[in-house]
């Protein structure tokens, strides 16, 4: 609101700077002379020179004597034309009402067209200290991300962080950031099915979908620890497939599907995959370009809206889960609060919320923080 | 400051050129006082929206607001407060904007001080003023917006080009840009006086201290970035003739020009047709200039911009004002009224031989700079024409030009005597040979030119200091009177000696630096001593270190010469992470005049580090000579400014500036 009113602050003043010189009364004093009459004043300013040079003694007798004749020329010359042309005219009233007009009408709707064209009036100002210093659950991905690589820097050693930044990297683009943070992950934590999985599925995505044989090989070192882990057994299957080896890749993902509970999230992407090896159909052409990225999109455009809603329900029951089990994850709770929130269902919120304060019954802290979520999203406290 | 108010304002800014355009030269048509007056406000007003403008986006790089995307391209948060503010010209939208900041302060500056100037000149002159501020506010506005925002902001920025990162942005754009848009003052001028059909008395007066004034701005602005480019590249080279460097050398030649004939037109009523054109010329080099390196047809170290629809945008831009002003130019050139006549030896015959050679120069920098362009886009070819043409046309060109230089001054106005001239510049002529034999003397073989080069060169200053006595009478009249005359000798005598000795000095330089230095690479060990001329550099350590966006490595030599210590030289290396781009930072000692000069290329295996060393001998006088010459401007300027209202007011009809000497 305060934006359109010093939007209009401004535009006021582009007008009146049109309107003022307009208005009656202005035109008497005469601001500049006509041109003739500017012309006599510079040859008087010249002879006034030439006369001083000459006392000066900087110009002979004879040399003065001649640049005066001249300058006196063009005096005359000057004379004639000063009576022959009359100064401008103090305008007529027609044509001020027609530039008024003008400049009414047209700086409001040129500026405001082009700048709903072109400006974004909805953004405010987002000066890097705001945004650094605002709490946690209002700052934006960008600045936690560089939080969390401000806080690996001074301690590079922290094997939890690369492993939560990871997945964060490969899931806004930055592929090789997330295959260097799973391997440092590794390196720090040690090996584990999900690290060695999401490693592989950063270097598929690095390499544009292309499942290249350190991929594999992570794959396979998660196969050898968890040999049920989903998504190394679908990256292995997409590699028997990009190497011609259908066969190989339809046992991977067969396997897949008959081991997976009703509603994984990855079924629609197996089965899919199926589909496309399987039958001796021509494949759809955006089969022709694997990746998770692709893919993902792929499969959640199959879904039904009941579906994804179905599976978004999965994801947030396996959180409360996990919370009932370790209840000290505070950001779970909160995140978890606004899950049952966004998905309409205010009791389980409200229960969330209930369970969160139970856990942290002595950190006011984190009950103040609960608190103001539970405000924030109308859960009543 | 919200960006959006920077967005609007420069949205405003157009809608107000606009009007600028259109209303005052309607006003002018017309006659009507109150249209023309709408001229001056609006000049003003645009000047303070496009500073707001400015101001917010000024501001957006120093709270790193990465929002907009021009400070996220061109900015890190790690970064000084000065790179962070320079950093809003040191990229293409950016710099654009500042382009017409200036063009918006001389269009006030006009609006504010040119009460004195006839209402339908000033009318006119703001509104081709205006019509090149909607011209390039469109240009902004539409293919190289600032203002973009981003959704969802980045935490961080991509940080500005390293090379850029030094305080020879901070000075080296604005400066060139007064330079080149100041031009554009003389322009309008030149196109209102050719859209009302005549030439007031009044137009000298106000196009000579424009023209000074743009023309101090470029020099200093050229002679800086020549300084940069020393420095920063770490090659030694102070001039490329690279296009880019080229591009500002065009319009600085036809402005030399250009501020040599209108004295003859503010003196003599003469060359009037001829000083409209060069006023024409100027800008338009100027625009060319900013045609090339904006548009991305060059690849050069200045072209950050490469993008064809801004390309072709400002080659319209460029084709509507230089084409629309040599239209007009030759339907109405012929219809205005010629002035005064001279003897071709005369004070006038010499500024037309002047003003010929620097437009001919000009002409050879164009040709050498567009024709491999015109090539490659004919039938692909590249050819690149170097160093060794521009050297042989420019100099050609410039020699006779630097040896009448002192010559002109000493010639009468309308019909001179030649002969009379040299007799008065006996004593410079003696002082050059004097120079040039020490020269020989000195170099014992090399350059045969150098020597020649040098006295020419002396009898450039000696020449500029044998006009100011010859004015003031000295060996003429009583040593008194002589001295009481020379404090007397109006500033503009005084601002044009200057300036004709600094060329003397700035030959000087470039003689001494490209005849006499001498040079050195080789691969250094720490602790290894080399020599380079005669001194003796050691290098003592190579050390790490930390700077706030980036980490260097310095080598620290200590300089001997003759076994006297002579103090120590830093030369870095540093390697910015945001880009992963690495510059050098030359390690530089100025001795008396001249500089040694060292810098590091790449480490060698076994431990050795690359290390380039020159000694420049008397280096420092090109720029120097640039900066007297530039002085010399200003205070020829000043003399304009102190004679409003200066002794004996009752004689004057009203308070008024008196035309030089």
């Amino acid at each position: 609101m305060l934006l359109w009113i010093a939007f209009s602050l401004m535009t006021g003043a582009a007008i009146l700077a049109v309107l003022w010189p307009l208005r009656t009364g202005a035109g008497a004093a005469p601001e500049a002379a006509s041109a003739a009459e500017a012309d006599l004043a510079v040859y008087r300013d010249q002879l006034a020179e030439i006369e001083r040079d000459r006392t000066a003694g900087l110009i002979g007798e004879g040399e003065g004597e001649a640049a005066r004749a001249e300058v006196a020329r063009r005096i005359l010359r000057a004379s004639a034309e000063v009576h022959a042309t009359r100064a401008a005219s103090a305008g007529n009233v027609g044509r001020r009402r027609a530039a008024a007009l003008i400049a009414l009408v047209g700086v409001p709707v040129l500026a405001g067209t082009l700048y709903i064209l072109l400006g974004s009036p909805q953004l405010s100002p987002q000066p890097l200290a705001a945004r650094l210093n605002a709490r946690p659950e209002e700052a934006d991905v960008a600045v936690l991300i560089r939080k969390v690589e401000e806080h690996l820097e001074a301690n590079p050693d922290d094997g939890r962080g690369y492993e939560v930044i990871a997945p964060i990297y490969l899931r806004i683009g930055r592929t090789s950031d997330a295959v260097r943070t799973w391997s440092n992950a590794i390196r720090l934590l040690g090996s584990s099915p999900s690290r060695q999985s999401g490693l592989g599925e950063a270097m598929v995505a690095d390499a544009d979908g292309v499942v290249t044989a350190e991929a594999s090989a992570a794959f396979q070192q998660a196969l050898a620890q968890d040999p049920k882990d989903p998504k190394a057994r679908y990256f292995l299957g997409l590699a028997a497939e990009q190497d011609g080896k259908t066969a190989e890749a339809a046992a991977y993902w067969s396997a897949l599907a008959a081991d997976s509970p009703v509603g994984a999230p990855w079924l629609p992407l197996v089965h899919a995959a199926l589909a496309r090896v399987g039958a001796a159909a021509p494949a759809p052409q955006t089969a022709q370009v694997p990746g998770p990225g692709a893919a993902d999109v792929a499969a959640a455009e199959d879904m039904t809206p009941e579906q994804r809603s179905q599976m978004i329900r999965g994801m947030v029951e396996r959180l409360s889960a996990r919370l009932a089990e370790d209840g000290d994850d505070l950001e779970g709770w909160l995140r978890l609060m606004r899950a049952w929130t966004v998905l309409g269902d205010a009791d389980k919120a409200k229960a969330a919320a209930t369970d969160a304060r139970g856990h942290f019954g002595k950190d006011d802290a984190a009950l103040a923080r609960i608190d103001a979520l539970a405000r924030e999203l109308g859960l009543g406290s | 400051m919200n960006p959006e108010i920077g967005h609007y304002a420069l949205v405003l800014a157009l809608a107000v050129a606009i009007l600028q355009t259109t209303i005052p030269v309607w006003g002018a048509r017309a006659g009507d006082a109150a249209l023309m007056r709408v001229g001056t406000a609006l000049a003003i007003v645009l000047f303070g929206f496009i500073s707001l403008s400015f101001a917010t986006l000024v501001s957006a790089y120093v709270q790193s607001d990465f929002s907009v995307l021009n400070v996220v391209e061109n900015s890190h948060s790690m970064k000084p407060l000065l790179f962070k503010i320079t950093g809003v010209w040191g990229n293409h939208e950016g710099s654009m904007l500042l382009w017409v900041l200036v063009l918006s302060l001389f269009g006030a500056l006009v609006a504010l001080f040119g009460s004195n100037l006839p209402a339908t000149l000033k009318a006119n002159v703001l509104g081709v003023q205006g019509s090149i501020a909607t011209a390039f506010l469109l240009f902004i506005l539409l293919t190289s917006n600032p203002f973009i925002r981003v959704v969802p902001a980045p935490a961080e920025g991509q940080d500005l080009n390293p090379v850029l990162q030094d305080i020879g942005l901070a000075i080296h754009p604005p400066l060139l840009y007064l330079g080149y848009v100041g031009f554009s003052i003389t322009f309008a001028f030149a196109v209102a006086a050719l859209i009302d059909g005549r030439i007031d008395a009044a137009w000298a007066r106000w196009v000579r201290p424009w023209a000074l004034a743009a023309w101090a701005f470029l020099t200093v602005g050229i002679a800086m970035g020549s300084y940069w480019a020393y420095y920063e590249l770490g090659w030694g080279g102070w001039w490329f003739w690279d296009p880019v460097e080229n591009a500002s050398l065009m319009p600085w030649f036809a402005g030399t020009a250009l501020i040599h004939s209108a004295v003859v037109m503010e003196k003599r009523d003469a060359l009037k047709v001829w000083t409209i054109l060069l006023a024409i010329l100027a800008f338009s080099l100027s625009l060319l200039g900013t045609f090339l390196v904006r548009s991305g047809v060059l690849t050069s170290v200045h072209a950050f911009a490469t993008d064809p629809s801004r390309g072709v945008f400002i080659l319209g831009i460029l084709i509507f004002f230089i084409g629309g002003s040599l239209a007009i130019y030759a339907l109405r050139a012929p219809t205005l009224r010629q002035g005064g006549i001279f003897a071709p030896v005369s004070r006038e015959g010499a500024l037309v031989l002047n003003n010929l050679l620097l437009t001919a120069a000009a002409a050879a920098v164009f040709v050498g700079t567009l024709y491999p362009l015109a090539l490659e886009a004919y039938n692909g070819a590249k050819i690149t024409v170097g160093p060794p043409y521009f050297n042989l046309t420019v100099g050609a060109l410039m020699a006779p030009v630097v040896f009448a230089m002192p010559f002109g001054p000493l010639l009468a106005w309308k019909r001179g005597d030649l002969l009379g001239a040299a007799q008065r510049l006996m004593a410079a002529f003696g002082a050059a040979i004097l120079a040039a034999l020490a020269a020989v003397y000195v170099q014992g073989g090399g350059p045969v030119l150098a020597p020649v080069g040098m006295g020419l060169a002396v009898f450039i200053v000696i020449g500029a200091c044998v006009d100011l006595a010859e004015r003031a009478g000295f060996g003429r009249v009583p040593a008194a009177t002589a001295l009481a005359r020379f404090r007397g000798l109006p500033r503009a005598t005084f601002g044009a000696a200057l300036a004709h000795a600094g060329v003397g000095i700035c030959l000087m330089g470039i003689i001494a630096e490209t005849s006499w230095n001498a040079e050195r690479i080789i691969g250094a060990k720490i602790g290894q001593s080399f020599e380079v001329g005669r001194y003796e550099l050691t290098l003592d350590r190579l050390e790490p270190r930390q700077g706030p966006n980036y980490r260097a490595l310095v080598g620290v030599f200590s300089v001997r010469r003759g076994g006297a210590d002579m103090g120590t030289i830093e030369s870095s290396k540093r390697l910015f992470t945001a880009r992963s781009m690495s510059t050098t930072e030359s390690g530089i000692r100025t001795y008396g005049l001249s500089q040694l000069y060292v810098s590091l290329g790449d480490e060698l295996p076994g431990g050795a580090i690359g290390v380039r060393a020159y000694w420049k001998p008397l280096v420092t006088l090109i720029w120097l000579g640039a900066l007297i010459m530039a002085l010399g401007g200003v205070l020829s300027l000043s003399d304009r400014r102190l004679r409003v209202g200066a002794p004996r007011p009752a004689k004057k009809p009203k308070p008024a500036a008196v035309p030089a000497e």
